[in-house]
Parts: C-alpha cells; structure tokens; sequence
C-alpha cells in the first residue's frame, strides 16, 4: 500500500430501530493520506467531518456504527496492513495512541478532571510501553517543554482546571504527539481559543510536525487554518465529500459552488473589506437530503438536472476532485482525453 | 409548557407511560368504586376466621373473619384519600412558600428556606411520625402529618424554577412594561413550574403512599376499624404463618400501587422535560 | 480543607439550633400534657402542680428550652418519665444496634448498586440494562416493611427458616449478632439500591459522554480503564451526595425494621416513647437522629470536597 491511510467507500449509519433502515450520516467518501502529508478535512458543523476522522480510530460514539461495504485501511510501522473496520477491540486498542492519535476541539472538557496532567500523560505511556516510574517522568517532562510549557515539573502535578484552555491544548499536542504516532488527527484543535492563543497553537504544530515523522488529518470549518498548515484538502459538505484538491487548486480554481461559497464567507483572504458573504439556506439534515444534489437547494448554478439526479465525483483536472453537475462535462472531455 | 392533552398523548405513546395511566385509573376506579364492588363492609366479620381464598372469598378472610378483598378495596381508597390530600396539602403549602421565597429572595428567602432545611434534617418517615405525635393518629392527623413532611421538596423544586423563570427574557420585558409584581409571579412564572411541579407531585404520591401504609402499619396512622394495606399487614403478622393471605395480598397491592406511581413519574417526566432523558 | 471544614461545621450551627427548637415547639403542642398522662386526668390540681414543678413544666417555655438545651450541650438529655433513668446512656446503647444496621445496610446497598448501575450504563438498551432498570424501579418502589413480611413468610413457609429474634451485640458473639442483623440490614439495603443504582447508571451515562473520555479511549485505555478509573471514579460525586441523603432514609426505614425484627434500637425506643407518650424520651431521640444525620451530611461534603480537586479547599 502505498499510502498510509485508505478510505473506500466509508458511510457511518445512525440506527432508526430495528425496522426502519438506518440514517446514513456519511456516504461513499474516499480518502488517501500519505506518509507525512498534512492533509485537510473542512465543512460546516454537522457535514460528517468529524466523525468520519472518528472511525479511523474506532471511536464512533454510541449509537452510531460504521457502515456495511466501508473500508478503513492502515499501514503499520513494520508495514503490514490493517483493516480498522474489522480490527478486534485489543488490537485497535493498540494502534489509538500509539499509531495514530487525537486531539480535541474543547480542551477544557478534553482532560478528566479528577486527575493530575501528569498521570494522564503517564496513562498514555503506560498503556503502550514498559517504561519506569522515572523514566515515565522524565519521557512526561521533555514532552512538555517540547510544546513550550512553562514550569513543567509544576504542571505534571497540576489538574486540568489549573490551567488555560491554550495551555490544556498544548497538553494534549504532548499527549498525542508522545508515542510519535504516524498519524494525528486534530478535530478544530483551534476553534474553541482566542484568536492569539490559535496562531501560537497552530505555529507550534507546524514546528513539531518537522520533527515527527507524523501525518495529520486536520479537521475544521475554517479555510484559513487550513491555507497554514495543509497540503492537500477535501471538502465535505452533508456527508459526502463535494471537492478534493491540492490547497493551491482549491483556492485557485475552485470548481464546487460550495467551495467557492466557503471562500466567499471567509474574511482575512482577501484583504480588501468586502460585505461577508453568506451561503443562503441550511444544511439539510441526513435523512431529508433531495434525490439530487444535496447542494441544490443553496446552490446559484442549480440546474434542471440538479434536482434530479445526484452528480458524481469525478476528476475535473489531474488530481481535482468535485462533486457537481457543472463539471460533468469538463470531466467528460477530460476522460476523452485521457482516452487518446 | 405543553398542553394536558398533549402531555397525556405523549404519555399513551410511552409503554410505560401508557401502564402507569391504565393502572392508576384502575387503582382509582377501585378507590371510588368500592362501595359498590365490594362483596363485603370492610368491618363486617362476614365468615370464619382465617379461612383461606375460595369463590366466595377470593383473597380470604382474616383473623376476624372479615374478607380481606373487599378490605383490600377499601385500603384501595384510604390509601389514595391519604396520599392525594397529603400531596395537596404539601404541594399548595410548598407552592407558595417556593413562590414567595423565589420571587423576593432577600432574608425572606433565606428565612423560609433555612426552616425548609430544617425539616429536610429530618428522615421522613420519623418526621411524619414526630408530627403525629402532636396531630394524633387516624385519617386527618395522618394525612397534614405526610402533607408537612412533603412540603420542602416541593418548595425548592418551585423556588428553583422561579429564580431561573425570572431571568428568562421575556419575565424581564413583562417587569420592564410595568406588569404588575402579583400579575407576574402569578401569569408569567407560574406556567414555568408546571412542568417539574407536576414530576414531583407525582412521585411525592408514592412516596405519600408508602408514609402512610409505614405509619399504619407501625400502629400510628390510620387506625382501625378504618381499613389501610400498612394496618392490615400489621395486623397479619402474627398469623401470618396459618393465614399467609392475609399478609401477602396487603403487600402485592401496596407493592403495585407504588410501583404504578412511580412507572408514571418517570414517565411523565422523560415526556416534560427530555433533557433528563437518559 | 481545615478551615472549609470549620467553615462547614459553623454553618451547621443554625441548622442545628433550629432543629432542636423546631423539636421542643412540636414537643409542647402535644395534646394530653405529660402530667395527665401520668396522672390521669383526674388528678387534683395540687397533685397536677406538685409534678408540675418536679419537672419544670410551671416555668416559662424559654427557660424550659434553655435548660433542656443546656441539658443536652453537657450530656444531660434529661430522664425517662416512666422509668426514670437518664435518656443519653440508653440512647447510646441502642445507637450501637442502629448504627451498625445502617452502615451494614449501606454497605451491601452500594455492593449491590454501583456494580450493577455501572453495568447497566456501559451495556445501555440492552437485555442487561432493561432487567437492572427493572430491578431498580421494583428497588424504589417495594416498602421495606412489606419486603420484611413477604421475606419472612417465604423464608417460614418455603424453608421453614425463622429469623432469629431479640439481639446479642457485636461484642458478645459477632457470629450470632451477624446472623441477626442480616436479614434486616439487607432489607434495607435492597430498599435503598434502587435510587443508588438509578442514580449510578444516569451519572456514569453523563460521564461517558463526555468529552475526555473520548481522549482516554482515543489513548488506547482499555475499556476497564475507561469505565472504572475515569468514567466512575467522575460519577462519584452525585452518588456520595444521594448516599448521604440515603443515610437519613436508612435511620428512617430502621424504626421499622426494628420494630419487624425486634432490635432495640433507636427507633424502637422512639416508638415506644411515642407509644408510652413518654416525651423526653422522645424528644432526646429525634434530636440524637436529626443530629446525626445532619452529621453525616457533613461527613459526606467534606469527602466530596476530598473526591472532587476542583473544589478548593480554602
């Protein structure tokens, strides 16, 4: 395998009872991510984003389940390959904090509250190594300083609700990042700071990526963020995934409507002051999506045939990825080249 | 808040929402009914002592040969009497004492709140039984006896929803327009304590129940010849072992009847207030 | 956490106050004075204010409370009308008979709840999680007394099994007093370990929801790591608080089992006091209760404050 992480075909099911099929909250999305990349999930809340990054680790929390037909492939540090869809519980006990880890949106609520930071550091290298008390805290110790803590001897000993909420998500950068994982994925790691608190956060994960070895799938609603730290992006919007491209094309030739809204709303990326530009309507919710395009609704291209029948993703331009009915020709020519 | 009716259908659409209402309307048509579906007075001494369950006596008879069937319909009614107007007095007592200390906090609240501790330092069942002391035994004395001991829970449940009633939006544009303070504490915060009221009323009732069935059955509630499923128990004792009908059939319907109330109250409160769902 | 406790216990202080003048008031009201019931009601006014006077009564209802309450604060809760003995050394002998039904019944409630409230929030909507809310619902809802009689009916009729009566203490033959006291305090402790149970599945549910238990998992915890160290030990904290309220139904429910069971304990000698309209007794014994309940309320916020790193000590 050729990649580190593979997603076919992934749907996350939400049970309606034993009669009803299920919601299907995800569907049909398509992920590679390569050793060392820095790879971009971005969508409004509530697109499937989340936890679709919380299958990789098996973590879906109750009642929803993976879906039948997907395929969550994983490359070992040895090279062998693992199914996560149908790894045993122990096994994939084995691969979340050591292979492949997390952090959260909330670092407030992230840490449990009854402990010291420095048992819930100590917890993760207990779990996947043998090491000593003393070498636990000293393993504890330079981790720390690694994400700029300061006075780390106190802070092992502090509990969560000591500290600040930029603090607490160093805290757990050092959790994550400790057993140098292949993978981390960051689940809007910057959402709940201050703007200040953000840029040092983000600045100080671009730096410790140069030092680990470490592939990051990097969760948000907020281009900007990814613009800083991501390589290659996709876009999910209602479950699917609309547009996938390297960040330089998606900023540049945008090809989804929706990614093309998106930028609008941002603020900063243009510079000039502009009126924030809103996409009308909502999301529709999993369940009432419409036998066409699930875009179509909000969408200022929607045609005839968007309302019919739902597009597919195909390849727009080498490596470009989109979801719309607007590219189905381009697509058609670009497979008619391919051709000759 | 959500309508009554619309409360009792969404209660009927609950299964055990749906068990505890069939029930307790059963428990309550016997209670009415009694009189006139009772084969036999409760007092009257109707056949031998002690004669086991027959078609004639389907529950038996007791030491003093009264059928404890129709003992048991009675029971049906003290049992409700005792706990419905326990629960009222308890509940309208509570009600206003929660409004008031709620509405104008200060040292009346604290005031009233600190006599409300007072008696939440007292295990119930030996309050109720404390008071009793002073009020005497039998129905009514039992009944404002269980109706004091209920009075705290009630006016902290009112207390806490008037205080977080009064800092919702539009309680605050009612004061600012010049609603009078009466007209507000009455029209605007009461509709907010309906709901959490009503969960504690109904769970207060079995509870009511149980005070009461613990109390005759200690000899200090309802008093004989008054039939009560505690007194009947109590009173079952000592031939129980001959006689075990008349101690078991008492205790299923105490047993029941509680159990219904509580099959509804948490019911109705899953159906009022979601969040507590778990 | 010195002084959050010295700053617990003044607080205490009024409560306690109000206790004991809540306790004298109603004492007061009873209808029937205590001189008619020792007298009868056709007793000479002379001989009605002779007695009068030997107990205090013809004083004013302030100097009477001072001195009863001043009584007490040396550990004078005064003497038994009927038989004249003083009331605090028989209190503190039959506290030992309730004390260890509750704390035996407390024991074996929590023995029972948590495991089985843990169990049931972990394995939601389940077979298993159904039949323990099943339990828990029977749990809150059986009265103790009517659980006594049923058991011991059962226990006589199916197993010919008859309960031991009368009491031996502790000290005397542990094996025999064991014996004696199981029944009741597991009867009791069953009664209890509904609401415990109830209250231990809905915390633990909360707790796992949370977000760091997503973290914990996310580290690669095993799920009894998850549950018993982080989700559980989170879960504590409403539990102790309803334990503690729990204490006050256990002193309750004891009244009755005692009575069931024959144990001299403090309820039974509540009721034979209300029975014998012996009211110094009486008042001496709501007061010890009330007292310690609203000790080991303490008892439990301080723990709580111990449990909890967030509450600060200070």
């Amino acid at each position: 395998m050729e990649h580190l992480l593979e997603l076919r075909n992934v749907s996350i099911d939400l049970p309606k009872g034993k009669r009803k099929p299920p919601v299907k909250l995800v569907e049909g999305v398509d992920l590679s991510i390569r050793k060392k990349q820095n790879f971009g999930v971005v969508g409004e809340s509530g697109c499937g984003k989340s936890i679709t990054c919380s299958a990789i680790m098996g973590l879906l929390s109750y009642p929803l389940t993976i879906g039948a037909g997907s395929s969550i492939r994983f490359q070992r540090e040895d090279g062998s390959e693992v199914e996560i869809t149908s790894l045993p519980k122990s096994e994939l006990r084995k691969l979340r904090g050591k292979d492949i880890s997390m952090i959260f949106q909330e670092p407030m609520t992230a840490l449990d509250p009854m402990y010291t930071i420095g048992e819930q550091i100590n917890e993760t290298l207990r779990f996947h190594t043998s090491l000593t008390k003393a070498e636990m805290y000293d393993t504890a110790l330079e981790m720390l300083k690694k994400v700029k803590i300061p006075r780390p001897e106190q802070i092992l000993a502090d509990y969560p609700h000591h500290l600040s909420g930029g603090m607490l998500q160093r805290v757990m950068i050092a959790i994550a990042l400790i057993n140098n994982p292949r993978l981390l994925i960051a689940d809007e790691p910057t959402t709940a700071l201050d703007v200040t608190i953000q840029a040092q956060i983000l600045d100080l994960m671009n730096e410790l990526r140069e030092s680990y070895d470490t592939s990051v799938i990097m969760i948000t609603h907020d281009l900007g963020v990814i613009a800083e730290t991501c390589e290659e992006v996709a876009v999910f919007y209602a479950g699917q995934v609309v547009e996938q491209a390297s960040v330089d094309v998606i900023f540049h030739e945008t090809a989804h409507p929706y990614t093309t809204g998106l930028l609008r709303s941002v603020t900063s990326l243009g510079g000039e002051r502009k009126e924030l530009y809103t996409i009308r309507g909502t999301v529709p919710t999993a369940g009432n999506f419409s036998a066409g395009c699930r875009f179509a609704d909000r969408c200022e291209h929607c045609m005839e045939i968007c309302k019919k029948a739902p597009p597919a993703l195909t390849e727009v331009a080498p490596g470009h990825l989109c979801r719309c009915w607007l590219h189905a020709g381009e697509a058609e020519q670009a497979d008619k080249e391919a051709a000759v | 808040m959500k309508r009554l009716s619309q409360t009792i259908r969404d209660l009927w659409r609950d299964p055990m929402g749906r068990i505890g209402m069939l029930g307790i309307l059963l428990v309550i048509v016997i209670a009415i009914l009694a009189p006139m579906v009772a084969p036999f007075g409760p007092d009257k001494m109707v056949a031998l002592p002690k004669a086991p369950p027959s078609a004639e006596h389907w529950f038996g008879t007791d030491y003093y040969g009264r059928d404890v069937f129709s003992r048991i319909l009675y029971g049906a009614r003290v049992s409700l009497e005792v706990g419905i107007i326990a629960v009222g007095i308890g509940a309208t007592a509570g009600y206003v004492l929660g409004l008031i200390a709620g509405y104008f906090e200060g040292w009346v609240d604290r005031i009233i709140m600190c006599i409300m501790d007072i008696l939440f330092a007292f295990p119930s069942i030996l309050l109720a039984i404390f008071i009793s002391a002073v009020l005497g035994r039998g129905i009514g004395p039992t009944m404002v006896a269980i109706g004091i001991v209920n009075i705290p829970v009630f006016c902290r449940t009112v207390r806490a929803a008037v205080i977080s009633a009064k800092g919702l939006e539009y309680v605050q544009n009612a004061k600012s327009v010049g609603v009078k303070t009466g007209a507000l504490l009455i029209r605007h915060i009461s509709p907010n304590v309906v709901a959490p009221f009503t969960v504690q009323a109904t769970l207060a009732l079995s509870s009511a129940i149980l005070t009461e069935a613990s109390m005759s059955f200690l000899g200090l509630g309802i008093q004989p010849p008054d039939p009560s499923w505690g007194s009947m128990l109590s009173e079952a004792r000592s031939i129980m072992e001959q006689a075990p009908w008349t101690a078991v059939f008492p205790a299923l319907f105490i047993i029941v009847t509680i159990l219904l109330f509580n099959i509804l109250g948490d019911a109705l409160r899953d159906v009022l207030d979601p969040k507590l769902k778990t | 956490m010195k002084n959050y406790a010295i700053r617990r216990i003044l607080q205490l202080i009024p409560v306690l106050f109000g206790i004991s003048v809540l306790i004298f008031a109603v004492m007061k009201m009873v209808p029937g004075d205590v001189i008619s019931g020792i007298l009868g009601i056709e007793a000479t006014p002379e001989l009605r204010a002779q007695l009068a006077a030997k107990y205090g009564l013809d004083r004013p209802y302030v100097v009477q409370y001072l001195d009863w309450i001043g009584g007490v604060l040396r550990g004078d809760f005064g003497e038994s009308i009927r038989t004249s003995a003083p009331i605090l050394p028989e209190i503190l002998t039959r506290f030992q008979v309730t004390a260890e039904l509750t704390i035996l019944a407390a024991v074996i409630s929590w023995f029972i709840a948590i495991p089985l409230g843990v169990l049931a929030a972990v394995k939601r909507n389940t077979l298993v999680d159904r039949f323990v809310r099943v339990f828990a619902l029977l749990g809150v809802s059986v009265p103790g007394f009517a659980l006594s009689i049923l058991l011991i009916l059962v226990l006589s009729l199916a197993f010919n099994y008859f309960p031991p009566l009368g009491y031996v203490s502790l000290f005397e033959d542990p094996l025999r007093n064991l014996q004696m006291m199981i029944l009741p305090s597991a009867i009791l402790g069953v009664s209890i370990s509904g609401s415990v149970m109830r209250m231990t599945r809905s915390s633990v549910l909360e707790v796992l929801r949370q977000d760091f238990i997503k973290t914990v998992r996310a580290k690669g915890a095993s799920e009894r790591v998850a549950i018993f160290k982080h989700a559980l030990r989170n879960a504590l904290i409403p539990i102790i608080t309803l334990v503690g309220m729990q204490i006050g139904s256990l002193l309750g429910g004891a009244v009755i089992v005692e009575q069931i069971f024959s144990l001299p304990g403090l309820g039974q000698m509540t009721l034979t006091g209300i029975n014998q309209r012996d009211y110094p007794v009486v008042q001496g014994c709501v007061l010890f209760i009330a007292f310690v309940y609203v000790l080991v309320n303490l008892i439990t916020d301080l723990l709580y404050a111990y449990i909890d790193p967030r509450i600060s000590y200070d």
